[in-house]
């Protein structure tokens, strides 16, 4: 338990990096858990194939909620290429929580890499299967 | 609170799960989700299969007859214990959920006609909202609800103008998330003046106290074994028996037949005629030993301690700074229940911090979208008792809240 809210995350969780939305944006891409009704906004500028702005809202879990403050930290500057290479794994070490065996919780840390994958790829105008984040 | 209605440090002996040798024991607060089994329903379980386990209602051999004659016990003691007429008014279901699919497809399919209204309430869960909107779209009916007041009770003073071409009210006894303990009779009694049908949901009331389906004047009741000390895998559709009688099937298959040929099948009697396939035998005859449990003890004096249980539930939430709990006041028609948020801490993030400290509550919506929609949250958390709670689980309870109040400060 203590582990789960150590201080990062409740760090994060009160003061989130990146929060708020982007006027105009080349991505908005909104994902939501039914499970527990966590929703993350994201919002991205993109120029020549990399990321040069980032914006995140939403309502949500500490969990979620600093998974995606410290998410949004690692994207400024990087491409798109690079952001279809991100895993899971990449967000999970960011985060560091071990959360390989609380499947519920693990959903709540990726739904804003759920969000940024869904909204590069229809970007891209390309499909991913995103089972992975599911 | 030291008057407990029956002994309930003798009760927590009869339930394994709670004697388990865990560094911590368990404060086990999920009992609105399912409840625990004690030693006498795991028995009787096992027992069944070790000694008893053949098919019902076919073999001439003695294995089946033994078989037969314990599932269609168990019957009897559902019927007795819901204060049934009759044993064949008892229907062997799933769950509650597929007590209520069978009323909607069963019953709906050959009474419910375009423009007619099926009246549920704000509070339903998501069983007993599903299948009706399912129902609404084979044959173009139409779903009305309830509304709720800020405490979580019905609103009822527009009923007469709510009940306005309705054929059916399908309506929770008790909710899983408020607690609240909803009229029963008096809408049974109004849905029969308008001539509809009533349904209810006693997945949270027949675990805990008293249903007398004669006293309520109801028409359906649906609930399941898992929510009252059996088995998962059972549950129960009772219903008048003139209207069961006049009910087509819901699935077809083996033992709800009489004849069968390649063209056309004569159906059996019910309940046999909604029992289609091999039923969950050794699940039935344990729930007929969870009601004999159940019975033992006394429902009254189980609805009783479970106030009791409600009252210091509420007293001690209320000394937690930061937290709002939903649902009508102490001492008002309500089960042993709470649900609750904290100012500022995401419900998944107070259950998770309450695992750490061993303590089982459910986060979420409860299956209830609608109704936290209707009290604007975004989700929960429920801590829900049953008679094998005690008082120190709600101690623990309010201790790990605390520390989620520390942390999130």
């Amino acid at each position: 338990m203590s582990d789960m809210y150590r201080d990062l995350i409740l760090e994060h969780h009160r003061y989130p990096h990146n929060f708020g939305t982007l006027e105009p944006h080349d991505v908005s891409q909104e994902e939501h858990n039914p499970l527990c009704g966590d929703r993350i906004r994201l919002d991205l500028r993109i120029v020549d194939g990399v990321i040069t702005a980032v914006a995140f809202s939403g309502k949500g879990c500490a969990v979620s909620q600093a998974s995606a403050s410290m998410l949004t930290d690692e994207l400024v500057g990087m491409t798109l290429d690079q952001v279809r290479a991100y895993g899971k794994d990449d967000l999970l070490e960011l985060i560091g929580l071990p959360l390989d065996k609380n499947p519920v919780r693990l959903k709540c840390a990726l739904l804003s890499l759920k969000a940024l994958k869904a909204g590069v790829y229809t970007y891209l105008g390309q499909q991913h299967d995103m089972e992975e984040l599911d | 609170m030291t008057n407990y209605p029956f002994d309930v440090a003798a009760v927590r002996r009869d339930f394994p799960i709670l004697q388990l040798p865990a560094e911590r024991p368990v404060a086990f607060l999920d009992s609105a989700s399912s409840s625990q089994k004690p030693e006498a329903v795991i028995a009787a379980l096992a027992t069944f299969y070790r000694t008893t386990n053949a098919n019902v209602h076919r073999g001439v051999y003695q294995l089946s007859e033994q078989a037969t004659f314990e599932f269609e016990r168990a019957r009897g003691r559902v019927a007795m214990f819901i204060h049934a007429n009759h044993h064949r008014e008892v229907v062997f279901t799933r769950n509650t959920t597929e007590a209520i699919n069978l009323v909607a497809n069963a019953w709906g399919n050959a009474n419910i006609r375009a423009g007619d209204v099926i009246l549920i309430s704000q509070m339903e869960h998501h069983s007993n909202i599903v299948p009706w909107q399912m129902l609404a779209q084979r044959t173009g009916a139409v779903i009305r609800a309830i509304p709720l007041d800020t405490h979580g009770r019905l609103v009822l003073d527009d009923l007469d103008t709510l009940l306005e071409g309705v054929k059916l009210v399908a309506v929770t006894h008790q909710s899983n998330v408020l607690g609240t303990i909803n009229p029963v009779q008096y809408l049974a009694q109004k849905a029969h003046a308008v001539g509809a049908l009533i349904l209810v949901d006693g997945a949270q009331s027949v675990p805990h106290m008293p249903v007398d389906v004669q006293a309520l004047e109801i028409d359906f009741l649906a609930f399941s074994g898992h929510k009252m000390l059996a088995p998962t895998g059972v549950g129960v559709l009772w219903g008048r028996r003139a209207i069961l009688d006049a009910m087509p099937p819901f699935m077809g298959g083996g033992s709800m037949i009489r004849t069968v040929t390649i063209e056309q099948t004569t159906y059996a009697e019910v309940p046999a005629r909604f029992e289609a396939g091999t039923p969950m035998i050794g699940e039935a005859i344990a729930l007929g030993h969870a009601i004999d449990y159940l019975s033992g003890i006394g429902m009254d004096k189980i609805a009783a301690y479970e106030e009791q249980l409600s009252r210091y539930l509420l007293e001690r939430l209320d000394e937690v700074p930061g937290l709002t709990w939903y649902g009508p006041p102490v001492g008002h028609d309500r089960g042993a229940m709470a649900s609750f948020s904290m100012e500022g801490v995401h419900p998944h993030d107070i259950a998770q911090i309450l695992d750490g400290e061993g303590v089982a509550v459910r986060a979420g919506h409860h299956c209830t979208q609608p109704l936290h929609a209707a009290l604007d949250l975004p989700s929960t958390v429920r801590a829900s008792c049953y008679l094998y709670t005690s008082t120190d689980d709600i101690d623990r309870l309010v201790g790990g809240l605390t520390k989620v109040q520390h942390l999130f400060a």
